[in-house]
C-alpha cells in the first residue's frame, strides 16, 4: 500500500513537470517575442529590453526552462506586470477564496449525491428513480453559466429576492464573514457536478446491491439498513470516488466562468483578469496552481480507491 | 440412516408450493411437496434450470426479484413462512434456517473482515458472540485467533472461504440448512473436506440439510434423501439407497447412467433432447418428449405422484411398470495406441511461469497421432497454462516445443498458417468463447478466413462442420445467445473442426455444463477422434472423465508431471501418492445392473 501511495506521488510529480513544461512552451516559448506581444506594436525598443530581462526571455529555450523552474522551485514566480507585485502575494488570498468556494462545494455534493444515488438505487424503477434520472440528465445537459443565471433568476432577481446576485465584498474582508454571498456560486457548482456522481452512483449500487455478497447478507437476517450501510457502500464508493474526483477537478474549470458570473474575487476571476492584461507572469502561477489543485485531488481519489479494497491494503 | 428411525416431527414441510416470474406469469417450480426431518440430508438434484436454487432460497423466504410465490406453503419448524411479516422473517434468516451459498469467494464480503461477517449473524453481549464464533471456526477445522478474524476473504483459500461459509451458516445453530452447490468450482481433495465437514455438522447439530447440486455422484455419497427435480418438479423423491437401487423415473435413470463411472465399467450416456424452457413448458409430463415410454397423452396430462415404496414417490404415468433397460449402441473404436506411430506433439523440458513466478517445471509430454492423452489436475497445477503453451496463447516459456518433429515459434503470431491450422483450442466456457454478434454460421467461417482468405463453398463448409458436431443444419442461422449450453459447445468444437485440425486441445469443455451435456460431448469427441483420426489433448480435474474418454493420462501437481502412463495402469496400479489420493476424494458409486443393456464387448476393450 505504502509503495502504491508513493508510486502515485511520484506520478503526480511527473504530471506537475509535464504540465510546467507546456504551460512555460505556451507562454513564454511561443514563436514570437513574448514581450512584444505583451506591449504592443508601439513599444519601445528599451521598454522591450527591460521587460525581457525581467521575464528572463534571454538566453536558449532550455536555459530559460531551467531558470524559471528553478525559480519556481523557490516559491518565485515573478513579479506580476499588471500590479507590479510579487505574483505570490497576489494570488495566495485568490486561491483561499477559491478553495473556500469549491470545498463548501464539494463538501455539499459529494455526500448528498451518494445518499440520493443510493436512494434512487434502493427504489429502482418507482417514480422517485425516474424524476431523479430526469433531473440528473437536465441539469448534465446545461452548462453551468446557465445554470447560474437561473438561480439568480429564482433566488435573487426574479422570483425570490433571499441572496444578492453578485459577489459585493469590500477589501480585506474574507469571504467566509458572509456566508450568505457563498451560497449562490456554491450552489452552482454543486448542482454542476451532483448529477454525474448521482448516476455512477446509482448504477454502481444497482450493480452491488445485485451482487451474491448482498443476497448473502440479506438471508444472514442482517437488518436491511446494515446491509446497505456496512455491506454495500464501502463496495460502491471505491470507484465512485474516481468519478468524484474527476467531478471536483472539473470545479476548477468550471469556477472560472462560475466567478466570473458571480464576480466572485477567486482564481477564475483572476485569471481572466490576468489574461487580459496579458500579464504573463500571473497567468503562468494561475494556470500551475489549478494543475497543483488536479493532481492533488487526483491523487486523493487513488488513496480512497485504494483504501476501499482490502486487497490493496492488506497487500506488502 | 435417519429415515429407519421413528418418525420424528419434520423440520421442514414444502407443500405445493409453486413460485411464478412476474410479469411473465411463467411457473418456476410448481407442485413441490417435501419434508425433511431433523438430522436428515435431502439432497436435491437436477439440471441448470430445472428451478433447485429458486426452491433453495424460498426456503428461506427470499425470491429473486422478478419472482414471487403464487401457491403453497413452507413451514420450517411450526412456523408458515408466508404468514411472518418482515421482521420475524429476519429474524427468521440465519437463525432458524441459514444459508451456503454456491460461490463463497462472490458470497463473502469483499470489504469486511471475516471476524465482522461471522459476529454479525448473532445478537448478544460481544464476548459471548466472539466465543461462539471461535467455537464454530474450531468446529469447521479453521484457525480461531484474532488474527484469522481480522483477516479478509481475498485472503483465504478456496476450500477455507467455503469452510468460513459453512460456519457462517452453522454459527447461530440453525434448524434447517440450505446448501445451493457449496462444492462446485472446488478441488476434489478439498471437495471431500467440506463434504466432511457438512456431514458432521449436520449430526452434530441434529440440522436438517437441504443439499442441492447438479452431481449426482456427490449427492449419492452425502445424502439420506434424494429429491430428482425436472422442469420445476420434483419428478422423484425417495431414500438415497432406494433411489440408487430402483431408480422409477426415467429421468433419474438417465441421470444415473450420464455419471461417469469411476472404473469405465459402463459407458458414459447423455440424454437426448433437451429440458424444456421455462416460458414453453409442455402442459402434461415435461420429459415426455425424451422419454422412451412416452404415450400420446402424457404430453397433455401431468402423472400425479404414485407411491412405490416407503417414503419413495414417484411422478410417472408408469411409475408401477419396471423400466426397460436403456440401450447402449456400440461405441466406435479408438485408434489403438499402438497402431498410431508418430508423435504429433513433443514438449521437451518446459519451462512456463507468469513474470517471477514459475508455474510449470520440467514437462515432458509427447503425444501420438490419433490417441486422446488427458491433463490432469487440480486447480493451479499448470495444465491449461501448457495447453495453451503448445496452442501458442503463453509465449512465456523455456524449452523445446514439436510439432511432428518440427519446432514451432512460442507465440500462435509467429507460426505459420499451416501451424496454426493444426492445432485448435476449445474454450471451457462456452458462454463467453462464441462472440455474442455473430451467427454460428460466421462463427465457424472465421478461423477459416483468418487462415486462407475466401473461403470456397462457405455454406458447404458450415453444413460439414455442424453435421460433424452434431448440430443441425438450421443452427448456422442462429445467434449463440439462441443455443443451449451443450449446443454452444458443440458450435465451438464445430468451429475448431471446420479448420481441419489434427490436434484438439480441448481446456476443461464440459465442466461449464450439465452432466448429462458433459456426456453426448464425451461420446462425440471419441466419435470424431475415431472416425477422423483426431489426435486429442485432453484437460480436465475429472478422473472419471479421463477414464472415459483417454488412452493415456498426465498427472499435474504444482506444475510438474508426477504420473504418466495408460489410463488404465494408472489407474489401477497409480503410483504417485498424489494420483492415490485424488482417487480417494473422488466419490463414486455403484448401480445395480440391469439400467442398459449390455455393450458390445469389442467397444470397451478397446476404449483405452
Amino acid at each position: 500500500m505504502r509503495r502504491m501511495l508513493l508510486k502515485r506521488c511520484l506520478f503526480g510529480l511527473v504530471t506537475l513537470l509535464v504540465v510546467s513544461f507546456v504551460v512555460f512552451l505556451a507562454t513564454q516559448a511561443l514563436p514570437g517575442d513574448a514581450a512584444r506581444a505583451i506591449l504592443g506594436r508601439e513599444a519601445t525598443p528599451e521598454r522591450l529590453a527591460a521587460l525581457r530581462e525581467q521575464l528572463n526571455l534571454e538566453g536558449s529555450l532550455p536555459s530559460q526552462y531551467l531558470n524559471w523552474l528553478g525559480s519556481l522551485l523557490q516559491f518565485d514566480l515573478g513579479t506580476s506586470l499588471a500590479a507590479k507585485q510579487p505574483v505570490t502575494g497576489m494570488i495566495g488570498p485568490t486561491l483561499v477564496n477559491s478553495s473556500v468556494l469549491m470545498l463548501s462545494a464539494a463538501v455539499v455534493a459529494t455526500p448528498l449525491a451518494i445518499v440520493i444515488g443510493t436512494w434512487s438505487a434502493l427504489k429502482k424503477d418507482s417514480a422517485v428513480d425516474h424524476a431523479t434520472g430526469i433531473v440528473t440528465l437536465v441539469l448534465a445537459a446545461l452548462p453551468e453559466f446557465v445554470v447560474g443565471i437561473l438561480l439568480v433568476l429564482l433566488l435573487s432577481t426574479g422570483l425570490f429576492h433571499l441572496l444578492p446576485a453578485v459577489y459585493v465584498g469590500t477589501p480585506g474582508q474574507q469571504v467566509w464573514n458572509d456566508p450568505a454571498q457563498l451560497v449562490l456560486p456554491a450552489l452552482t457548482l454543486v448542482l454542476a457536478v451532483l448529477p454525474y456522481i448521482v448516476r455512477i452512483m446509482r448504477a454502481t449500487m444497482l450493480e452491488v446491491l445485485d451482487s451474491e455478497y448482498v443476497q448473502q447478507a440479506r438471508l444472514k437476517g442482517v437488518p436491511e439498513r446494515t446491509v446497505i450501510i456496512r455491506h454495500a457502500l464501502p463496495n460502491a464508493v471505491g470507484p465512485v470516488a474516481q468519478v468524484i474526483a474527476l467531478q471536483l477537478a472539473w470545479l476548477v474549470g468550471g469556477v472560472v466562468i462560475v466567478e466570473y458570473l458571480f464576480r466572485f474575487p477567486g482564481v477564475g476571476f483572476q485569471l481572466i483578469d490576468a489574461v487580459a492584461n496579458r500579464d504573463l507572469p500571473l497567468v503562468q502561477a494561475l494556470v500551475l496552481a489549478i494543475a497543483l489543485f488536479y493532481v492533488v485531488v487526483n491523487l486523493l481519489a487513488d488513496v480512497v480507491t485504494l483504501a476501499a479494497n482490502p486487497k490493496v491494503r492488506t497487500a506488502r | 440412516m435417519t429415515a429407519s428411525a421413528a418418525p420424528a416431527c419434520p423440520t421442514l414441510v414444502v407443500d405445493r408450493l409453486k413460485i411464478v416470474g412476474v410479469p411473465s406469469m411463467a411457473v418456476i417450480i410448481d407442485e413441490i411437496s417435501l419434508e425433511v426431518r431433523p438430522g436428515e440430508i435431502l439432497g436435491v438434484v437436477g439440471e441448470s434450470g430445472s428451478g433447485k436454487t429458486t426452491l433453495g432460497l424460498a426456503l428461506l423466504n427470499y425470491c429473486k426479484s422478478g419472482t414471487r410465490v403464487d401457491d403453497g406453503s413452507v413451514t420450517v419448524g411450526n412456523e408458515d413462512l408466508a404468514k411472518l411479516d418482515w421482521r420475524a422473517v429476519r429474524q427468521l434468516r440465519g437463525r432458524t434456517v441459514a444459508y451456503i451459498p454456491q460461490s463463497p469467494a462472490s458470497a463473502l464480503n469483499p470489504a469486511l473482515r471475516i471476524g465482522t461477517q461471522l459476529q454479525e449473524c448473532l445478537s448478544g453481549s460481544a464476548e459471548t458472540v466472539l466465543s461462539r464464533v471461535r467455537e464454530v471456526l474450531r468446529e469447521v477445522a479453521l484457525p480461531d485467533d484474532d488474527a484469522f478474524l481480522q483477516r479478509y476473504p481475498h485472503q483465504l483459500s478456496g476450500g477455507q472461504q467455503q469452510r468460513v461459509a459453512i460456519a457462517m451458516a452453522f454459527v447461530a445453530r440453525p434448524a434447517l440448512i440450505v446448501l445451493d452447490e457449496p462444492t462446485t468450482g472446488l478441488d476434489v481433495s478439498t471437495q471431500e473436506h467440506v463434504l466432511r465437514t457438512v456431514r458432521d455438522m449436520c449430526l452434530n447439530y441434529r440440522c436438517a440439510a437441504v443439499y442441492i447440486s447438479h452431481d449426482m455422484a456427490v449427492v449419492a455419497e452425502l445424502a439420506d434423501r434424494i429429491a430428482v427435480m425436472y422442469s420445476g418438479r420434483v419428478v422423484e423423491i425417495g431414500d438415497t439407497a432406494d433411489v440408487l437401487a430402483d431408480p422409477r423415473h426415467p429421468y433419474t435413470r438417465r441421470l444415473l447412467l450420464a455419471v461417469p463411472d469411476l472404473e469405465a465399467r459402463r459407458p458414459m450416456l447423455g440424454i437426448p433432447g433437451h429440458a424444456p424452457s421455462p416460458l414453453a413448458r409442455p402442459t402434461g409430463c415435461a420429459f415426455a418428449p425424451r422419454c422412451p415410454m412416452a404415450e400420446e397423452h402424457h404430453a397433455t396430462e401431468a402423472p400425479a405422484p404414485v407411491d412405490v415404496g416407503p417414503r419413495h414417490t414417484v411422478r410417472c404415468h408408469k411409475a408401477h411398470l419396471r423400466l426397460p433397460p436403456v440401450s447402449v449402441s456400440e461405441l466406435p473404436r479408438p485408434v489403438s495406441a499402438a497402431a498410431a506411430g508418430q508423435p504429433v506433439i513433443e514438449v521437451r523440458s518446459l519451462q512456463a511461469g507468469y513474470g517471477p513466478i514459475r508455474v510449470l517445471r520440467d514437462i515432458d509430454l509427447s503425444v501420438q497421432a490419433g490417441e486422446c492423452v488427458a491433463l490432469l489436475g487440480e486447480s493451479g497445477s499448470g495444465k491449461t497454462t501448457l495447453s495453451r503453451c503448445i496452442a501458442g496463447l503463453h509465449t512465456d516459456f523455456t524449452g523445446e516445443l514439436l510439432l511432428d518433429g518440427d519446432p514451432v515459434p512460442a507465440s500462435s503470431f509467429k507460426r505459420s498458417r499451416d501451424q496454426r491450422r493444426r492445432i485448435q483450442y476449445i474454450f471451457q466456457n462456452p458462454y463467453e468463447s462464441l462472440n455474442p454478434r455473430r451467427t454460428v454460421g460466421e462463427l465457424i467461417l472465421q478461423p477459416l478466413r483468418a487462415l486462407h482468405g475466401r473461403v470456397a463453398d462457405p455454406a458447404e463448409v458450415v453444413a460439414r462442420a455442424l453435421e460433424q458436431a452434431s448440430l443441425r443444419p438450421d443452427h448456422a442461422y442462429r445467434y449463440p445467445a439462441q443455443l443451449s449450453g451443450g449446443e454452444r459447445q458443440r458450435v465451438a468444437i464445430a468451429r475448431a473442426l471446420a479448420a481441419e485440425p489434427e490436434v484438439l486441445v480441448c481446456d476443461e469443455i464440459t465442466s461449464a455444463l450439465d452432466v448429462s451435456v458433459q456426456s453426448s460431448l464425451v461420446e462425440l469427441l471419441r466419435q470424431l477422434q475415431s472416425r477422423m483420426g483426431l489426435t486429442l489433448l485432453f484437460i480436465t480435474h475429472n478422473i472419471a472423465l479421463v477414464r472415459n474418454i483417454a488412452q493415456r493420462v498426465a498427472v499435474l501437481e504444482a506444475g510438474r508431471i508426477v504420473e504418466l502412463g495408460a489410463v488404465e495402469d494408472v489407474f489401477a496400479r497409480p503410483q504417485h501418492a498424489y494420483t492415490r489420493s485424488l482417487m480417494q476424494a473422488t466419490p463414486n458409486f455403484q448401480l445395480p445392473p440391469g439400467l442398459h443393456t449390455p455393450v458390445v464387448s469389442t467397444a470397451t476393450s478397446d476404449a483405452r
